[in-house]
């Protein structure tokens, strides 16, 4: 009996996700009074794997092997289904990555048992039942669950639950498995279209809409962004007329995000933007439009010009960077 | 081509969503239902398939009461060729997913498409768990489909960039915005709707693997502090002591 977390590997690392994942998986162990087991697939250090231990794993089993060398779900979710059921898992954790959530599926399908996708909260056992909060309605409403069947698998969504450290010895240890599954699909590669901050990982996002005008006055969010170390976004209006990329774009029809901080500038904040970033734990509006109906739903405002607000900011957080440098 | 389209009725992207007293249920007065934004777009990618061959068929499916056959409807007036309701009180995602497999297990068809996820439950699960059941080949979150010879070729979005993948036929795709772009219904479509079949098929046993037991809106934020544009400054002093910046 264990609770089991697939460590997604990204050539080698462990990424934030994952670490938020791991802690979550260690919380719900708490609740069940187990350890917490991971699955990593393909190459990686042991010392990579180890620092899981930060989050409460206490042991990862590894399959090598070259079928794991790209991303496949037929391929992972068998793999992921095959050590749940060697240790009898009981629950099945992962990160609501775009790998999680094509694989989770197919893991749950190959143990029988329940799903509950982008769970925001841990979930707490009930005889044979898991009760567990998610979001639901894009973001509109959230959820109670009750998974009926046994084992649940569980993706966690990004930035709900964050990373927290509840050291333990992690140990790494070969999984013998024969992957027999006969893939359809293959890899080809992946093709890097930004090199910029992922938005849904981001603690910071700082978004522009139409209030900027032109794709040309985009500088000084840029540079705020830069400043903070921050992703950048947009809304749909902005990213249709092509003034920014399409993966700029938030909202219930974009990306979905949760970040720390969220600062929305020249965004009026229709209710499907809102549905897309209601989830930020802070979120502060520039608008000229005292009417824009964002206010309503931040925790700070400026009425202003963005033009004339944007570049006070930027000076503000370079001299309080130069003071506490 | 012979494709299988699956299609969600969700409450419409303006939807002020509230909840029924007993937080079972959406309260659907006065609510718009319409097919899930991103259900069309593999729609119109599978419509695209036939206008450049001039041949195949599209299916458009869909697992529900009476109440979605305006929306199957409405996707045989933008170019699906019959459309077949499964008869069922929807319980969860495993239960559809099933469903759909069941349906589509012998049919042969080439690709059986959906949108990357629900806008209503935001799951993303049904067409992971249709791809299992059938042993088929899956790619999520789909922006790209070609076919050359018996190979599909595709890109799949994923974090900062795309992957491009080569999949055996048949295959599930889920899709995401630029895959195809939505079609608005013509006269001549709707009207040839009013004669193309609708079947209703009854659901078959399967497993209920999660139910609701509560729906409730998310708390208020506390309201908005305003901060004066001309001491812009101030907002990130506030934003450096609560340890944000």
């Amino acid at each position: 009996m264990a609770v089991l977390l697939f460590a997604e590997n990204s050539q080698g690392e462990f990424k934030k996700a994952v670490k938020e994942a791991a802690s979550y998986a260690y919380a719900l162990a708490q609740e069940l009074d187990t350890e917490v087991e991971a699955v990593a697939l393909g190459e990686f250090e042991d010392d990579a794997a180890e620092e899981l231990g930060e989050q409460g794993v206490s042991k990862v089993h590894r399959i090598e092997g070259d079928e794991y060398e790209a991303f496949n779900d037929q391929v992972f979710a068998a793999a992921i289904a095959a050590v749940a059921s060697e240790i009898e898992a009981q629950a099945v954790v992962m990160a609501q990555s775009y790998d999680g959530k094509a694989v989770a599926p197919r893991v749950v399908v190959r143990l029988d048992g329940s799903i509950v996708s982008g769970a925001t909260e841990v979930p707490t056992p009930d005889g044979d039942e898991f009760v567990v909060t998610r979001l639901t309605n894009s973001g509109k409403g959230i959820e109670t669950v009750r998974a009926h069947r046994s084992p649940i698998v569980l993706t966690v969504a990004p930035n709900s639950f964050g990373v927290k450290e509840n050291e333990v010895d992690c140990e790494v240890e070969d999984f013998d498995y024969d992957n027999e599954v006969e893939a359809g699909m293959t890899s080809k590669g992946i093709v890097k279209t930004t090199n910029t901050i992922s938005i849904t990982e981001a603690d910071t996002v700082i978004s522009g809409g139409r209030g900027f005008k032109d794709p040309g006055n985009w500088g000084p969010l840029e540079e705020l962004a830069t400043l903070l170390g921050a992703g950048t976004a947009c809304s749909k209006p902005v990213s249709d007329m092509d003034w920014r990329p399409h993966h700029e774009h938030v909202g219930q029809t974009g990306i979905q995000i949760a970040p720390n901080l969220y600062i929305a500038i020249g965004i009026s904040g229709a209710i499907q933007h809102l549905a897309g970033v209601n989830k930020s734990k802070n979120i502060v509006v520039i608008n000229k439009d005292p009417e824009a109906p964002f206010f309503k739903h931040a925790d700070y405002g400026i009425v202003g010009d963005l033009f004339e607000v944007l570049p006070r900011i930027n000076e503000a957080v370079k001299k309080h960077q130069a003071a506490s440098a | 081509m012979k494709s299988l389209v699956c299609i969600a009725r969700v409450p419409d992207t303006t939807t002020k969503i509230k909840y029924t007293p007993d937080g079972k249920a959406l309260d659907g007065t006065g609510v718009s239902f319409v097919i899930n934004p991103y259900d069309e777009y593999g729609l119109v990618r599978a419509i695209e398939f036939k206008e450049q061959t001039g041949q195949g068929e599209i299916v458009v499916l869909c697992v529900g009461g009476p109440e979605v056959e305006e929306n199957l409807r409405k996707a045989l007036a933008i170019g699906a060729d019959r459309a077949v309701r499964i008869d069922a009180d929807v319980k969860d995602r495993m239960y559809i997913a099933k469903q759909i497999a069941e349906y589509a297990r012998d049919k042969e068809f080439d690709f059986i498409f959906f949108g990357k996820e629900s806008i209503a439950t935001n799951s993303s699960e049904v067409p992971g768990m249709v791809a299992e059941y059938l042993g088929l080949p899956f790619v999520s979150q789909a922006i790209h489909l070609e076919v050359e010879g018996d190979t599909a070729k595709l890109h799949r979005e994923v974090s900062g960039g795309y992957e491009e993948l080569e999949s055996s036929i048949p295959c599930v795709v889920s899709c995401q915005k630029g895959i195809a772009e939505w079609r608005i219904p013509n006269m001549r479509g709707i009207m040839m709707a009013k004669r193309k079949p609708m079947a209703t098929e009854a659901a078959v046993d399967a497993p209920v693997a999660v139910s609701t037991d509560n729906l409730q809106l998310p708390p208020p934020r506390e309201g908005v502090k305003l901060i004066d544009p001309d001491e812009a400054e101030k907002l990130v002093e506030i934003l450096a002591d609560k340890g944000l910046l």
